[in-house]
């Protein structure tokens, strides 16, 4: 602003001192002796390129700019669809995974339920088999027990009718020794 | 030659003297930059209009912005009516600024620092604008004069007011080129000046202030062409589409 102010002071200041001194005879724009060139030729060269321009260069540029945007819109819409169609596969995608996550849940749910199965009625037949073990056992030692207390009376009588015949040489009568043993056995119980 | 400042407006003849009876319509240095301006205007929107890539090149792009650019501040301003204008409008615009910005090569002569060459255009702006309006509204352009809304009283004045500043369109549309091309140019000249005269010693400040007003100079090249242009664009919109 400032400058522009001094400026046009400056300007004042030298057109005066220019219209006064008759040397270089003021401003050059004044002198008419060329005006009549100088408008026939800015008629001649603004004519020419405002004809060309509007007539040539003009009309191609914005036929560019029209094709540009064309091109432009068209890029965009395919590239639209293509997103579309994408997001479409992209769901089937899911679907897909989804369902085959869940038909792998099934078959491995079916799996475990066999397989449990399986273990149960295995496990129910071994345990069956242990018990029928269990009971023969209990059985047989049932059995021992019982006949042992007899084998131990015979084998200690006749233990002792051997320790008798080495000791002192006499054949004791059995059922006297066997009598005598079971009466110890019984002090012993 | 060089100490006075007005020099570099002088318009002299370059080649032989070319008369119309009595009338001088010689080959001048004025005409020359004249020339090559508009020849610089062609080329450059002559190759930027040549091919057609989706990604422009350097030069496509300039001509795709300057039009754009154009088209953009014609239809904000005078609306899509002015559309049918904007061949001249673009032409008119880059003409002032091509010459405006050879006129800031130095020793290069600025074309439009020269009144009769802006008082031209502006007087042709001005006809063709009067007679668009007429053709467009008929009588009826004369509204433009009388605005709504002024009380009865007051109506004579401002008729003559409006009047008076719709005939002095053309003068100011050019004094106001002409002015700015001329003071800059002249501003310039008179600080080289100072840098001789001053020297080694004290040219430095001068100098500085040449550089500095380079730059300003520069972008008042650009700045009154857009302002002829869009003072253009006002009246082309006060002549299609009568609103005052």
């Amino acid at each position: 602003m400032f400058l522009r102010f001094s400026q046009t002071l400056l300007i004042y200041f030298l057109l005066f001192s220019y219209v006064e001194s008759a040397e270089s005879g003021g401003m050059p724009q004044l002198n008419p002796e060329f005006w009549f060139s100088q408008i026939f030729w800015l008629i001649i060269t603004f004519g020419i390129m405002f004809v060309l321009l509007s007539k040539l260069v003009l009309p191609k540029i914005s036929e560019n700019l029209e094709v540009r945007k064309a091109q432009i819109s068209e890029n965009i819409e395919a590239a639209e669809k293509q997103r579309e169609e994408s997001d479409k596969k992209l769901k089937e995608y899911d679907q897909l995974i989804i369902n085959s996550k869940n038909e792998a849940k099934n078959y491995f749910n079916k799996a475990r339920e066999k397989i449990l199965k399986d273990v149960d009625k295995k496990r129910e037949n071994l345990e069956k088999e242990i018990n029928e073990e269990i009971n023969k056992a209990e059985k047989e030692i049932l059995d021992l027990k019982n006949k042992s207390p007899e084998k131990i009376r015979k084998i200690s009588t006749e233990t002792s009718s051997d320790l008798i015949k080495q000791l002192i040489g006499v054949d004791v009568n059995n059922s006297s020794i066997s009598a005598i043993v079971e009466d110890v056995s019984k002090k012993v119980n | 030659m060089a100490s006075n400042p007005m020099y570099q407006f002088n318009v002299y003849r370059i080649g032989p003297e070319i008369k119309l009876g009595e009338i001088d319509l010689s080959f001048t240095n004025a005409s020359l930059f004249m020339v090559i301006s508009s020849l610089a205007v062609l080329i450059i929107f002559n190759l930027g209009s040549k091919k057609n890539s989706l990604i422009p090149n350097k030069i496509q792009l300039l001509a795709e912005l300057s039009y754009t650019f154009v088209s953009k501040m014609i239809s904000d301003t005078a609306g899509s009516k002015a559309k049918p204008y904007f061949s001249f409008i673009f032409s008119l615009f880059m003409f002032v600024l091509f010459c405006n910005m050879f006129g800031m090569i130095p020793y290069a002569f600025t074309v439009t620092s020269h009144i009769i060459v802006t008082f031209v255009l502006a007087a042709f702006i001005f006809f063709g604008v009067t007679v668009i309006g007429f053709i467009k509204h008929g009588f009826g352009y004369l509204k433009l004069f009388v605005p709504s809304g002024v009380p009865v009283v007051l109506l004579p004045l401002i008729v003559v007011i409006e009047v008076i500043s719709y005939l002095s369109r053309p003068v100011s549309l050019s004094v106001r080129l002409f002015a700015n091309m001329m003071a800059g140019h002249t501003m310039m000249k008179v600080f080289g000046g100072f840098v001789i005269s001053l020297g080694i010693v004290g040219g430095w400040l001068p100098l500085g202030f040449s550089v500095a007003l380079t730059g300003l100079e520069i972008l008042v090249a650009f700045l009154q062409a857009y302002v002829f242009a869009i003072l253009t664009c006002i009246y082309l919109n006060d002549a299609l589409n009568l609103h005052h």
